[in-house]
């Protein structure tokens, strides 16, 4: 295991797509190597700038993506793109179409694309979406494009990961009430009114426009909303500029730090979570205490208190009467 | 552990007749794969690279403009320069029956045509990178 790890890692940072793809899936895989090699890449990660692509199914995110990425190469960068598309919960399967959408970036060397199955996370990104930044973070990627899954009104975890949020949407989807509904609206820092050739898309971006002055995710930031065509790449190139100025922004106005740590704090606290739910159904025996709720000798609250004291002595001590 | 299969379904060549390599896509993804549809009229480089940054353990080719013979022997050459022999192709699609030997030859591992039902080609996957991931696991 060691010497494969060690390989691996010496191919990766010569630059090797093929070991940069293959670490991503024994991490996917929840492979104990996986593990081992996102200990030493998350030291050498950091760099990246991570802009979120979310909004409907159909609003066009994968040709946005596409558009987005040919301009910042342009522009100079290297670019990663992390496509995420639903797991069938049936079947467990998934059909991932995002790369039809961005053939042309294929062979280009200055970028990675990997697609990726949602696999049961329901907020849209599962664990090793979220690792798999770090890999290309580590892998120099100066942007890292992240696309999720339809995101309707509580597909949010793309605020978990992404520096900037790009909400996507289109003409015709509903009206003002429908987009001032709680959680989507909240999570976007630039709005893409895209296939803005079709329907009244000025009448879409009045409706975002006057809700956006009612609200703030950011003290000093009014999210900007712009006009898309992807397909034709219109308006690609105001959307990249907002996405450096909300860097810059951030940058600027010392929020990144602030913000960057938050979401940390709260991978931490999550990841505890995973953990500790991990052990207690390895490691705890429910049949005694369930039985004793259920005949009412103790009630629901202090059974979880109880069983959680099992594996942290400390928590559960107070908890048992 | 959860271990996906994963496959990338392509078409090579100018035809854009995507019927097919849709259906058995649809077919894998039900079947608990993870489908990676790369759409119509990609150049063996393109499904190569794809293949590379998936990391994909199979590679479906369909392909009903006749140039079976030149563009799927050239995805197997690719791969294997760039993979290795770990991943498995495959093709569908119009193919003459005397061109079958010739293609496995050239290391395509299975042809299927019009009408296979979809569970043979699944229950050949499955065995197939069952044998391929034991092999190197061990």
């Amino acid at each position: 295991m060691e010497k494969m790890i060690e390989e691996l890692l010496k191919e990766f940072r010569q630059g090797s797509k093929r070991a940069a793809a293959r670490i991503i899936s024994l991490i996917e895989n929840e492979a104990p190597e996986g593990k081992e090699i996102l200990r030493v890449l998350y030291k050498e990660s950091g760099r990246s700038y991570i802009v979120g692509i979310t909004g409907p199914a159909g609003a066009g995110k994968s040709t946005l993506t596409d558009a987005l990425v040919k301009l910042m190469r342009h522009r100079g960068y290297r670019v990663g793109v992390v496509a995420v598309d639903p797991t069938s919960p049936f079947t467990g399967g998934a059909l991932l179409g995002d790369r039809v959408r961005m053939s042309d970036l294929t062979l280009d060397p200055g970028v990675f694309i990997r697609s990726m199955a949602s696999r049961g996370h329901l907020g849209g990104l599962s664990w090793a979406a979220r690792d798999a930044l770090v890999v290309l973070d580590a892998f120099g990627c100066d942007y890292i494009l992240v696309e999720t899954v339809g995101a309707g009104q509580s597909q949010v975890d793309v605020v978990k990961v992404a520096d900037t949020v790009v909400l996507v949407t289109v003409p015709g989807l509903g009206d003002d009430i429908q987009a001032a509904k709680a959680g989507i609206m909240e999570i976007g820092d630039i709005f893409v009114v895209n296939k803005a050739d079709r329907g009244d898309a000025d009448q879409v971006v009045r409706y975002l426009q006057s809700i956006l002055e009612q609200q703030t995710k950011t003290e000093g930031w009014l999210p900007p909303v712009i006009k898309t065509v992807a397909w034709r790449g219109e308006g690609v190139e105001e959307l990249l500029d907002a996405v450096e100025r909300h860097r810059s922004f951030l940058v600027n106005s010392g929020h990144l730090d602030p913000l960057r740590k938050m979401r940390l704090k709260e991978e931490i606290i999550e990841r505890v979570e995973r953990l500790i739910f991990a052990r207690l159904k390895k490691e705890v025996r429910m049949d005694g205490v369930l039985e004793e709720v259920y005949s009412r000798q103790l009630d629901p609250l202090s059974a979880a208190e109880a069983l959680v004291g099992e594996i942290i002595p400390q928590a559960g001590s107070a908890g048992r009467k | 552990m959860m271990r996906k299969i994963r496959v990338l379904i392509a078409k090579p060549g100018l035809d854009g007749h995507d019927r097919g390599a849709k259906v058995i896509a649809r077919a894998l993804r039900d079947a608990g794969m993870e489908v990676i549809y790369t759409g119509i009229r990609q150049t063996p480089e393109q499904i190569v690279a794809a293949a590379v940054q998936e990391d994909v353990d199979v590679v479906g080719l369909s392909l009903l403009s006749g140039a079976h013979l030149h563009l799927f022997p050239k995805v197997v050459k690719l791969l294997r320069e760039q993979v290795g022999d770990k991943v498995l192709v495959i093709g569908g699609g119009i193919i003459p029956e005397e061109d079958i030997p010739i293609l496995k030859e050239q290391g395509v591992a299975a042809i299927f045509g019009p009408g296979t039902p979809t569970s043979v080609i699944i229950d050949f996957i499955k065995e197939k990178v069952g044998e391929k991931s034991q092999g190197t696991s061990a």
